[in-house]
């Protein structure tokens, strides 16, 4: 190819090149020369007019979730650049393949404080996996190469280029040869193989073994082999918030989610286990409580494909640094014949009987349905759950993507998570409120045939919700919107109420009719007050050929239970008000 | 806390540095001093940091979370040179030239500059050595002062010589040109 290209017109053929199909984004000044040649690629590469860049970022952190595909998005210097910056640290934080691709000033005014500069790359150097300023059009077919590379290899992560007006409208003869050239970039998928059979013999020798199932194996795409490993050993398998998929939860060997939130029988199992083995997962403070009380008589087993992550909050036994499904494919490979693992079922099976007597003492979800307090209430929220949960399982297809708060919680516990992996899509590091309805509309661009629900609080909704247009004008049919409605920042309130003297500073919260919101945007808009009319609301959203919101004004001040007051042990849960 | 010797080896790309301290900065690591220049491979530069850490291998590990960190070791155990440069600006009327002088032979210091009421002396030497001949010195009264921060260097034939993490590109460059 001698052809001469605009910087801009070998923009679009790089990211074409990478495999790159959808982007979302919003011109400006800046990105105008990107835009201009976007036009004549228009029928290979989609671009989603988004409503806030903020948006842009999470619907294309919401496509890579469900593909574990690049996701793409861009705005124009400036204030487009920073209002980027949230789904960039929320991306970094949850590990997403993200490309950023923000315009810059002409290179002949940077570092003038010409109209609309900002310096992205360094505001955004703490919160990207690499971050690159484009000044010169021949470093283009590089750069973009090199940018996708390290954002889907290794610990995959968020990827900022910045490109100069200048730099996207020179010509040039485009270079495509390209060898890398990453001396310090170098992952590690293989496990060492004497780490391997050292977590073979310690997983052997356990009598009270755990498996904990992280993200890494949902991105690794490890779920078959992290089963099939579960099986053979016949250990129990912990799913972290972002771990939820890695096994169906109505496998027998599956107990659920730990942490925080999580059952009571999953953390007590956490603190009796005698060899935990965590694949994938790393070890944040929301799984762990107070780190130093962890899991006090547990050999730990930690695979992360992230070397820096191992050691960085608890201590571990046996280090791996790998990539999920790998390592669990010499692990397989490296497992004795079932003969040598008969004591070690024996133990196991003894100590699964142990840990579902004690989710049958525990478990949530049946003492939430007994408890007397909800008798009276006219929507308690677990009602909306289970039967989206019913719903959900009964109809399959399906994708959820949640917000940060109480709903989140709820969903993550009350849903029965069987669908497999990417199934179930949050903000979980970063705690992004506002990132479900963005979310929701890239998943619904990458999953076209399934029912994509987005559910979020009243708080989180109103941050993002403009998207609703961008839905719309993409004509995205398979939205559906379930906002758990209670008038209040939910999450907030809950610690105002259980430790800060039920102190309600700036949590009440009021909202317009949010059925009505979502008609003025051409969507289907439903209301729901009581328990009885949930599951006729849900049917309707089915039934109906286009995005549909429904507003669940459930109970105002329910709390969420379990819950292991931050900087504790989670060996110290609460169940109810009158434990805190 | 413990004072760490860290030596590594950076891809010399634009804003590295600037990846380099800022991360130090994030993670709360305490740094002491921090010099860098080129290595004896074109497009690779050399890095010593002194930094105060109770975990100095989650230091290296993040470090190596850098793109362009290709080789970090930590070398406070090892045996090394370690050398610092100071220059010193000292308060130096004729009548206390003569000692002056006569120390900085003692200290293998140097005398760069003579003014009317000044002397500027350059002094290299172990970071103990520097330290010892400021507090000799400081009597006189320092008048401006400047201090390079330490490098290390591994003695023998252990050490990393930067060429072997780099493989030359077919223009003859080691790491693409971006500026």
């Amino acid at each position: 190819m001698t052809k001469p290209l605009t910087g801009a017109q070998i923009m679009c053929e790089a990211l074409i090149r990478e495999g790159v199909e959808v982007m979302f984004g919003i011109p400006g000044g800046a990105i105008m020369p990107f835009y201009y040649a976007m036009w004549d690629y228009r029928d290979r590469l989609r671009h989603v007019l988004c409503r806030h860049e903020q948006g842009a970022g999470h619907a294309a952190e919401g496509y890579a979730r469900a593909t574990g595909k690049i996701g793409v998005c861009i705005g124009t210097s400036g204030p487009g650049a920073t209002n980027l910056v949230t789904p960039i640290a929320d991306a970094m934080m949850d590990s997403t393949p993200l490309l950023a691709i923000t315009g810059q000033v002409g290179s002949h005014v940077l570092g003038k404080d010409a109209f609309q500069e900002t310096d992205i790359t360094g505001i955004t150097m703490p919160i990207t996996k690499h971050n690159y300023l484009v000044k010169n059009v021949d470093e283009l077919p590089y750069v973009f190469k090199e940018a996708i590379y390290i954002a889907t290899t290794g610990r995959p992560g968020p990827v900022l280029i910045d490109i100069t007006k200048d730099a996207m409208q020179k010509t040039t003869v485009p270079n495509w040869d390209i060898k890398l050239n990453l001396p310090g970039y170098k992952p590690t998928y293989q496990g060492n193989r004497r780490q391997i059979r050292e977590a073979i013999k310690l997983l052997i020798s356990a009598k009270k073994p755990l498996i904990i199932a992280g993200h890494g194996i949902i991105m690794s795409g490890a779920h078959r082999e992290l089963q099939e490993f579960a099986e053979r050993l016949r250990i129990p398998v912990i799913t972290t918030l972002h771990g939820i998929g890695a096994i169906p939860e109505n496998h027998p060997l599956c107990i659920g989610m730990p942490g925080m939130h999580g059952w009571v029988h999953v953390n007590r199992a956490i603190q009796e286990c005698d060899v935990l083995f965590n694949i994938g997962g790393r070890f944040d403070d929301r799984v762990t409580g107070k780190a130093s009380t962890f899991a006090p008589h547990a050999r730990i087993i930690h695979v992360d494909i992230d070397p820096s992550e191992i050691g960085k909050n608890v201590r571990v036994d046996v280090p791996i640094v790998g990539d999920a499904r790998l390592v669990l494919q010499a692990l397989l490979e490296d497992l004795p014949p079932p003969s040598e693992l008969a004591e070690l079922h024996t133990h196991a099976s003894d100590w699964m009987e142990h840990i579902r007597e004690m989710q049958d003492k525990h478990q949530g979800k049946q003492q939430y349905k007994n408890r007397a307090a909800m008798a009276n209430m006219a929507l308690p929220p677990h009602d909306v759950y289970e039967a989206l949960s019913r719903t959900l399982n009964a109809r399959g297809n399906y994708r959820v993507v949640t917000d940060v708060g109480q709903h989140q919680m709820w969903a993550a516990q009350l849903i029965d998570w069987n669908a497999g992996p990417r199934t179930h899509i949050t903000s979980g590091g970063a705690g992004t409120m506002g990132f479900a309805v963005p979310a929701a509309l890239g998943v619904a661009i990458a999953c076209p045939n399934d029912t994509v629900w987005a559910i979020v609080g009243d708080g989180g909704f109103q941050m993002t919700n403009q998207e609703m247009a961008t839905i719309v004008q993409e004509g995205l049919k398979n939205i559906k919107v379930a906002v758990i409605n209670n008038g209040y920042l939910g999450m907030v309130r809950q610690w105002q109420e259980l430790f800060e003297h039920k102190r309600y500073s700036g949590t009440p919260l009021s909202g317009p009719n949010f059925a009505k919101l979502a008609e003025a945007y051409g969507w289907k808009g439903l209301t729901v007050e009581r328990s009885e009319d949930v599951q006729d609301a849900i049917d309707e959203a089915y039934a109906t050929d286009g995005p549909v919101l429904i507003d669940f004004r459930v109970e105002r001040e329910v709390n969420v239970f379990p819950m292991v007051p931050q900087n504790k042990s989670i060996g110290e849960m609460i169940l109810s008000e009158s434990q805190a | 806390m413990k004072t760490h010797t860290i030596v590594a080896l950076l891809q010399d790309r634009p804003g590295v540095l600037s990846r380099v301290i800022g991360l130090i900065r994030r993670r709360g690591y305490n740094i002491e001093s921090l010099a860098v220049g080129h290595s004896e491979t074109p497009g690779v530069s050399r890095l010593t940091l002194v930094v105060e850490s109770e975990d100095v291998e989650q230091v290296v590990k993040q470090l190596y979370r850098l793109i362009e960190v290709i080789k970090v070791s930590d070398v406070t155990d090892d045996p090394t040179v370690e050398r610092e440069m100071t220059m010193i600006k000292l308060h130096a009327p004729p009548a206390v030239r003569h000692e002056i002088i006569s120390m900085c032979s003692v200290f293998g210091a140097r005398i760069v500059d003579v003014g009317t009421n000044t002397m500027i002396i350059e002094m290299t030497g172990t970071p103990g050595k520097v330290e010892n001949f400021i507090e000799v010195v400081r009597p006189y009264g320092i008048k401006e002062m400047m201090r390079t921060g330490r490098i290390a260097m591994v003695r023998g034939t252990r050490g990393h010589n930067a060429s072997e993490y780099v493989e030359p590109t077919t223009n003859g460059a080691t790491v693409p040109v971006l500026n």
